[in-house]
C-alpha cells in the first residue's frame, strides 16, 4: 500500500491554495474599509456599497454588459451545443477537422489577437455590405458569441464521449426519428453540461475588457471597460466592493452547479 | 460488463449510419456553427492579413485600400507593401517585445507548473469527499473575474499594501519594496490568473493514472523520488503539456496583467499591438504584429492538439 499523502505534498499543496486565495479575501476585507485609503485600515464601514450603487457610470455599464452576457450566453450554448454535438455523434465528414480546429484554437487564441481580427472584420463588413453599421452591443454580442461557442463545445463534447451511448442506441431501435431522439433522449442527458457551458460563457462575456475594447463603439462601455479605465489610475474603494458583489455572486453559482452536477450523476451513474 | 461492451460497437456504427439519412437536416446541423466560425473566427484572420500589406493613412478606415479602382480607365491596381513587415523585423524594439513575451510567458508557465502540479496530485489522490471540495476551491478563482483577481495584486503590492507591510512588520525588510510595476509582478500575475488552467489538466491525468504502478516501482527498491520521476512524471506528460500550453500561448499576447502590474519597460508585445492600435492609430501596423504572433503560436498551438486530444 502506498502511504497517506507525505506532508511535503500537503505542505507545498497547501502554499498553492494560500496563494489562490489570499489576495481575493484581502480584496474582500478592504472593500468594508471605511478609509479613502484603501490599504490604511479605518474601520469596519458598508460605505463603499452605498457610493457604488450611486455611481451611475458603473450601474449603466453594468447593465450592458448583462444583457450582452445574456444574449451571447445564450447564443453561444445553442452553436456550441450543435458543434460539440457534431463532433463527438457525426461520422468523419469533409471538414470535422477544420470545425474542431476552429473550436480548440479560440480557447487558446491571445485576446489581443481575437479582438483586432474581429474588428478590422466588422470595419471591412460595413464598408462592403452596410451592417453592421457602427460598433456597439451588436458587435459585441458577436465577437463574445464566438469564442464562448468554444468552450460551450468543448464542454459539452466531453459530455457526450462521456454519455454511455446504449440509451440512444434503444430510442433509435424503438423507432424514435433522429430530431425527436436528440430532443427527448439526447438534450436532457447533456443539459447539465449545457448548462454549465452557458453559466461559463456568461461569466466569461461578462469579464471579457479586451476583445470588447476593440469591438465596442462610443457609449457603449462594457462593466470591465469602465472597471479597467478606473483601476488603471489605481485602486478604489468601489470597485472592492464591486469585486466583493461579483465573487459573492459567482460562489454562490459554483456552489449550487456543484451540487446539481453531483446529484445528476448520483441519479446516472458515473 | 465487457459482454455488453463488445456489441455496442457495431451499434454505434449503425448509430451513426442511421444519422447519414438525415440528409438536409444533418447538414443544416453542421453547416450553423461551421459557418459561424468561418465568418467571425477564420475569415477575420485573412482581413488581419490583408490589412497588414496596406499602408497607414489618415482616412476612414485609416488604411490604404489593397485594390484601387480607377473608373475612368476601368483599371485596377492591386497595391500590395511588405513595409510593415519589413520594419517590424528592422527594428530592434519589436524583435524584443516577442522575445521578452516569450521568456515572460514561458518562465510564468514553468512556476504555474511548479505550483500547481502539487495542487493537481493532491486532490488526485485524496478520497471522494475532500477530492469534490478541492477541485471546488480550484474551479472558484477560475470563475471569477480575471480582471478582478488582477486588480486584487494591486492593493497587495503597492508601497504601502500588505505585502510589504507584512515585511516590514516582521523585520525582513527595512523600507518598502518596489513590486508592483516591476517584471516580477508581471511573473506574479500571469502564474496567478492561469493557475486553475494548469490544474485542471493536470488533474485530468494524474486521477486517471494507476497506482499500482507506483506501489511496483516502490516494491521493487525504487525511492518515491526516484518512483515519481519514473513512473509518475512520464504518465502525466500529456497532461503536463495540455497545462503549459494552456497557460503559454494566451500568456504570450497578454495585455491586462503587464498594464496593471508591469513598469512602463516591461515590454510585451500584446501591449505593443494594443498601444500601436489604440494609441497609434496604426492598423496595419498593428495588423502585422498580429501576423508575426500567430505564426510564432501556430506551432505551440498544433502540438498542443495532436500531443495530448485525450486531456483537453
Amino acid at each position: 500500500m502506498i502511504k497517506g499523502n507525505s506532508w511535503a505534498l500537503k505542505l507545498s499543496a497547501g502554499f498553492g491554495f494560500v496563494f489562490l486565495y489570499a489576495p481575493i479575501i484581502a480584496l474582500i476585507l478592504y472593500s468594508f474599509n471605511e478609509s479613502k485609503l484603501v490599504t490604511v485600515w479605518g474601520g469596519w464601514s458598508l460605505k463603499w456599497y452605498g457610493e457604488l450603487f450611486r455611481n451611475e457610470q458603473i450601474m449603466n455599464a453594468a447593465w450592458i454588459s448583462l444583457k450582452i452576457a445574456l444574449i451571447s450566453a445564450t447564443l453561444a450554448a445553442v452553436l456550441g451545443t450543435l458543434a460539440g454535438f457534431v463532433l463527438s455523434r457525426m461520422r468523419k465528414f469533409r471538414g470535422k477537422t477544420i470545425l474542431s480546429g476552429w473550436v480548440t484554437a479560440p480557447l487558446v487564441m491571445p485576446e489581443v489577437i481575437t479582438g483586432l481580427s474581429l474588428l478590422l472584420l466588422f470595419v471591412a463588413m460595413e464598408s462592403m455590405f452596410g451592417w453592421p453599421a457602427g460598433r456597439g452591443t451588436t458587435t459585441i454580442v458577436i465577437a463574445h458569441t464566438t469564442f464562448c461557442l468554444a468552450y460551450v463545445a468543448v464542454v459539452v463534447q466531453s459530455r457526450l464521449a462521456s454519455l454511455d451511448e446504449t440509451l440512444e442506441e434503444a430510442a433509435m431501435d424503438l423507432g424514435a426519428k433522429p430530431v425527436s431522439l436528440f430532443f427527448l433522449i439526447t438534450l436532457p442527458l447533456i443539459s447539465p453540461a449545457i448548462l454549465s457551458g452557458w453559466l461559463l460563457s456568461f461569466t466569461l462575456s461578462l469579464d471579457d475588457l479586451v476583445i470588447a475594447s476593440f469591438v465596442s463603439g462610443p457609449g457603449n462601455s462594457t462593466l470591465p471597460m469602465v472597471i479597467f479605465s478606473k483601476v488603471r489610475l489605481g485602486v478604489t474603494p468601489e470597485i472592492n466592493a464591486l469585486a466583493t458583489l461579483m465573487i459573492l455572486a459567482v460562489s454562490v453559482a459554483v456552489v449550487a452547479a456543484i451540487v446539481i452536477m453531483r446529484r445528476q450523476n448520483r441519479f446516472q451513474g458515473p | 460488463m465487457m459482454a455488453t461492451s463488445a456489441p455496442s460497437d457495431s451499434t454505434r456504427l449503425s448509430l451513426m449510419q442511421r444519422f447519414r439519412a438525415l440528409g438536409l437536416g444533418r447538414w443544416l446541423v453542421i453547416m450553423m456553427p461551421m459557418l459561424w466560425l468561418a465568418a467571425f473566427f477564420f475569415i477575420p484572420f485573412l482581413v488581419v492579413f490583408k490589412i497588414s500589406l496596406a499602408e497607414a493613412m489618415i482616412s476612414v478606415p485609416p488604411y490604404s485600400p489593397l485594390i484601387e479602382w480607377d473608373p475612368n480607365n476601368a483599371y485596377a491596381t492591386l497595391k500590395v507593401t511588405f513595409g510593415n513587415y519589413l520594419f517590424l523585423f528592422e527594428s530592434r524594439f519589436y524583435l524584443d517585445a516577442y522575445l521578452s513575451s516569450l521568456r515572460i510567458a514561458g518562465i510564468s508557465t514553468f512556476f504555474a507548473l511548479l505550483i500547481g502540479f502539487p495542487i493537481a496530485y493532491l486532490i488526485a489522490r485524496s478520497g471522494p469527499t475532500a477530492r469534490t471540495v478541492l477541485l471546488s476551491l480550484v474551479i472558484l478563482p477560475f470563475w471569477t473575474s480575471f480582471l478582478l483577481r488582477v486588480y486584487a495584486w494591486m492593493a497587495l503590492l503597492k508601497k504601502n499594501g500588505l505585502v510589504n507591510d507584512v515585511m516590514m512588520s516582521i523585520g525582513l525588510i527595512d523600507q518598502p519594496l518596489q513590486i508592483l510595476q516591476t517584471d516580477f509582478a508581471v511573473y506574479l500575475g500571469i502564474v496567478y490568473t492561469y493557475l486553475p488552467f494548469m490544474i485542471l489538466p493536470l488533474y485530468t491525468t494524474l486521477e486517471k493514472m494507476d497506482l499500482s504502478l507506483i506501489e511496483a516501482a516502490q516494491d521493487l527498491g525504487a525511492k518515491p523520488w526516484r518512483a515519481f520521476c519514473l513512473v509518475t512524471l512520464p504518465l502525466a506528460k500529456p497532461g503536463i503539456i495540455a497545462g503549459c500550453m494552456l497557460v503559454f500561448i494566451p500568456a504570450v499576447g497578454e495585455y491586462v496583467i503587464p498594464a496593471l502590474l508591469g513598469g512602463s519597460d516591461t515590454l510585451m508585445i500584446g501591449r505593443v499591438l494594443w498601444d500601436e492600435f489604440f494609441l497609434n492609430r496604426d492598423w496595419p501596423l498593428a495588423s502585422a504584429v498580429a501576423i508575426v504572433m500567430l505564426i510564432v503560436l501556430v506551432g505551440p498551438i498544433m502540438f498542443m492538439r495532436n500531443g495530448n486530444k485525450e486531456a483537453l
